[in-house]
């Protein structure tokens, strides 16, 4: 197995300037027909706007522009991108083109239901899809990301108890390796957080959890396969543990890629799981947004999810349902990221069952198989198989050479592959957290190994090209203390 | 590969699931080839009208304004949208300058001094800003004008809900001479922590805000601007301008397709000194070793994946590819070509009204000046009557009387710079024949 130990220069080489910097004053702006009814002016100079300070390009300068600032990104269409927890697969162009039709991307929110009777059929069956998918009784696909799922679940777990009478719980359990999210938005809730410890193995330690549970608990936010890319070996007793307690089951679907088919969270004692649409069912991270975060419950929950859902009605018609007296109310204008969530309608019609159980099969096999390749170079942080991802630490390196996580991170840049995700779980000293995902052929795996390898030997043999790396993109390592402390946030 | 791995079957690696539970069936239609996906998804997506089918005077919140060429071919380079949030600058440069330069434009488009880099949407980022005056001023009550989109306030209460907090709203009522709002500042007491008003109001209104600002600082809470079509800013004072401490706005209105609801971009900013407290990611520009002038993701401290529970939101993503979206328009836009569309949107609006008002039995309750939306009473039940003209391929406004009882015969209409007076005068005739 040989590798190109050369480092590529993959982005642009010089600095872009600023739009600002590139406006031309006179520039004409981007030019209308001419007004076909009357010019008025009813609007007195106390409301309008004295200066409007905004930068005039021409459109080939906007679109170099733009273009030159997108050669200075690593994406999943040029390069291997293995962050973990982020699940960067393939996103298929036929998504793409299904959000660009005219009927999905150019209805409004607010036309009368019988103008947008396709719609709605998405989003019923996505309904139903992701609830057969996870094994619960339906969903809602109003919040807009993984995390405004997160608050959807807890407010109806919120309003579960209260429901019941059940006024004083307001613990919120939250394992150490969780997402920053979870606590976040239990405190969004108004709740207290209790953080329980990990076991040895990397699951839940069943003591700990069972030292707080008492009949103050809301829940227990779980991800499962759990942010250390393990299943919960425990899962059951976690789950009737919870439950005993009168406590509910919040599931974090952030790792949903690795157990499509495989098991149905609602089959494990879930009440509600988030699904990340934009992890598992491949719709484009944006660069850092849009997601879609559908949540999917059970009996309990069901009737207090966010209001509208779309419903089928007798006639066949389909239409938004508002009439939803125990709902939560709303989170987001109107109707969800449809755009996204047709995306993902069309992701899943495309795989069916099978194909669906094959991805997470997929991802699993190369987790495992780069797992096999790393193990004996980097520690390992549980030694077990793992789900679709797995933890490494760099411990070793930093004890042995002074080379850090964060510089092996730096010096993958070199190898036009994007640096896996670090420093997280939080409970696994110089994390190294891998996700290679299904969509990965075996060749770029072996490939991901053998620099993996040549880095180990770096930091060994010649530290200062890993300390200083990376060596070939357009900046060096910023100076990010200085931005915090002095922060400039706009030109 | 199972071999290195030292397995003989794949699904020996499932082995922690618990087996009367492992590989379950799946009810799910089969798989689709591409081609037949195409073919199914183009068929749903026929039985939806779109706004280039029909005449669209609906808005409340979204616009159907102009989305020049250029814009969706930069959302749709793939280095942008196949990327993630810029953990690794080194690699992510490109993102991280759009970043700070959309900061820099909602800035300078509302009139503040800092801004996040985008959050949901409007009605999210109106939610973000109530939690933020909260932690500013440690009070509780929030205080919402009437005339703030009720889709807004619905999810400011879901929000806010969780804490118990009380919530007071402005009355709206029609009076014989248009409507009519109780004056926010009556709701203001010693816990409140800000007023929310929309700029213009959900009824089009361009509401002068002159003197609130002051009035609700001497109370000791924070004025809130939250702003439904941001085009309007082409012409109308920026929140800043207005005194705004916090500003919102929902970005469709510049450059992002419809979309049936989203995805969107919330635009946010505000006065520097609360910029500890504003949620939501962050860009800032900085020097890499050589002195090179490079951008990071900046003030973490704020944020989920650092202060967990203490952080000032749980928000994780922003809708960075509309952020992307919403700076390409402004600049192919410019200055100029802002102005012109909010100067052609509201003539637009301004001579619609004029003919509509003319109508026997139709009459405009929106308060002068309007922007480019007004309230119209007519002679029949709101919802009957969009569903009417549906048969005449229009798609006339929305009815508003679910949300504002006796308010049940008037349509909120809206217009743009995409609607000819062609279009207009078809919609004033199928309105004159109900």
């Amino acid at each position: 197995m040989t590798t190109d130990t050369t480092p590529t220069v993959t982005a642009g080489t010089g600095p872009e300037p600023l739009l600002i910097e590139q406006s031309r004053p006179g520039t004409p702006g981007h030019q209308l027909p001419a007004l076909d009814v009357p010019a008025v002016d009813d609007l007195e100079g106390q409301l309008l706007r004295s200066e409007l300070r905004v930068p005039e390009l021409g459109e080939l300068d906007v679109v170099r522009h733009f273009t030159h600032l997108a050669q200075r990104n690593f994406s999943i269409d040029s390069v291997f991108y293995p962050l973990g927890s982020c699940t960067m697969k393939y996103n298929p162009k036929i998504n793409e083109d299904v959000a660009r039709l005219p009927g999905i991307a150019h209805i409004h929110p607010l036309q009368p239901d019988a103008t947008v009777q396709g719609a709605l059929q998405i989003m019923y069956e996505l309904q139903n899809l992701l609830a057969s998918i996870t094994g619960f009784r339906t969903a809602t696909l109003q919040p807009a990301a993984g995390a405004q799922g997160e608050l959807a679940g807890m407010l109806m777990m919120r309003a579960y108890h209260l429901d019941r009478g059940d006024t004083k719980r307001d613990k919120v359990l939250v394992p150490d390796s969780a997402h920053g999210t979870n606590p976040a938005t239990a405190a969004m809730c108004g709740f207290r957080t209790v953080t329980i410890a990990s076991d040895r193995q990397g699951d839940v330690d069943l003591k700990a959890l069972q030292a707080e549970l008492d009949d103050t608990v809301v829940g227990l936010m779980l991800t499962n396969p759990n942010t250390l890319g393990l299943f919960e070996q425990q899962l059951r007793e976690v789950t009737s543990a919870v439950h005993q307690a009168g406590g509910l089951m919040y599931g974090d679907g952030a790792n949903l890629n690795a157990i499509l088919g495989v098991v149905k969270p609602a089959e494990m004692g879930f009440d509600c799981l988030h699904i990340n649409v934009h992890k598992t069912f491949s719709t484009p991270h944006g660069a850092g947004g849009p997601g879609a975060g559908p949540v999917v419950v059970g009996d309990k929950l069901e009737p207090y999810l966010p209001a509208p859902v779309v419903v089928r009605c007798d006639d066949g018609t389909y239409a938004l349902d508002n009439n939803r007296p125990k709902s939560i109310g709303r989170l987001k204008g109107y109707n969800g990221h449809f755009g996204i969530l047709a995306r993902g309608y069309t992701y899943i019609r495309m795989h069916g069952p099978d194909g669906l159980r094959t991805i997470s099969e997929t991802a699993v096999l190369n987790a495992n198989y780069l797992r096999a390749l790393l193990k004996d170079l980097y520690d390992q942080a549980y030694d077990r198989s793992c789900m679709h991802e797995f933890v490494l630490s760099g411990r070793r390196q930093k004890q042995t050479t002074g080379v850090r996580t964060l510089d092996i991170a730096k010096r993958l840049i070199d190898f036009s592959i994007h640096p896996p995700t670090i420093y997280f779980p939080l409970i696994v000293e110089e994390a190294i957290m891998i996700e290679p995902t299904e969509s990965e052929s075996k060749t770029t795996l072996d490939n991901f190994g053998a620099v993996m390898r040549q880095i180990a030997q770096e930091c060994e043999q010649s530290p200062e090209t890993v300390l200083n790396a990376p060596h070939s993109q357009v900046v060096g390592r910023l100076d990010e203390v200085t931005a915090a402390r002095k922060p400039i946030l706009r030109w | 590969m199972l071999r290195v791995i030292g397995i003989e079957r794949v699904e020996q690696l499932f082995s922690d699931v618990p087996e009367d539970a492992r590989f379950p069936t799946l009810d799910l239609p089969p798989a689709l080839t591409e081609l037949e996906a195409s073919r199914h998804l183009t068929a749903l997506a026929s039985r939806n009208v779109s706004v280039r089918d029909w005449p669209c005077f609906i808005g409340a919140g979204a616009y159907n304004h102009y989305v020049p060429s250029a814009v969706g071919h930069i959302m749709g380079l793939p280095a942008f949208y196949t990327s993630y949030t810029p953990y690794q600058p080194e690699v992510s440069q490109g993102t991280l300058q759009t970043m700070f330069e959309f900061q820099s434009l909602v800035c300078d488009l509302l009139g503040l001094d800092v801004a996040n880099s985008s959050v949901y949407d409007g009605a999210s980022a109106v939610g973000e800003a109530v939690l933020m005056a909260q932690r500013l001023t440690r009070r509780e009550r929030v205080v919402l004008a009437g005339s703030v989109n009720p889709q807004w306030r619905d999810v400011v209460r879901a929000y806010v809900a969780a804490r118990g907090v009380d919530m007071a709203t402005s009355q709206i009522s029609l009076e014989s001479d248009g409507l009519r709002e109780q004056r926010v500042l009556d709701l203001v007491d010693e816990h409140t922590a800000c007023v929310v008003v929309q700029q213009p109001d959900f009824f089009g209104h361009v509401r002068d805000l002159n003197g609130l600002s002051d009035a609700v600082r001497e109370r000791g809470a924070l004025l809130v601007v939250g702003v439904a079509d941001p085009t309007s800013l082409g012409l109308l004072k920026s929140p800043g301008e207005w005194g705004a401490h916090i500003a919102t706005a929902e970005g469709q209105s510049l450059g992002l397709p419809l979309q049936f609801g989203g995805p969107w971009a919330g635009l946010m900013a505000c006065k520097s000194e609360y910029v500890r407290q504003l949620p939501g990611r962050i860009a800032g520009q900085t020097l890499d070793h050589d002195g090179r002038r490079g951008f990071v993701l900046t003030l973490q401290a704020r944020e989920q994946h650092i202060r967990r529970e203490k952080a000032t939101s749980n928000i994780c993503t922003s809708q960075t590819l509309l952020a992307i979206g919403v700076s390409a328009y402004l600049s192919l836009m410019g200055p100029n070509g802002l102005r012109e569309v909010a100067r052609q949107s509201h003539a637009k609006a301004v001579y619609a009204a004029g003919r509509l008002g003319a109508l026997a039995g139709f009459e405009v309750v929106t308060p002068r000046p309007f922007y480019n939306e007004f309230l119209l009473r007519t002679p029949h039940n709101a919802g009957w009557l969009q569903r009417e003209l549906v048969n005449d391929k229009l798609l006339a406004g929305v009815p508003v009387g679910a949300d504002y009882p006796g308010l049940d015969d008037a349509l909120l209409l809206a217009f743009t710079e995409q609607n000819t007076r062609a279009e207009i005068d078809r919609l004033v005739e199928a309105l004159g024949d109900h």
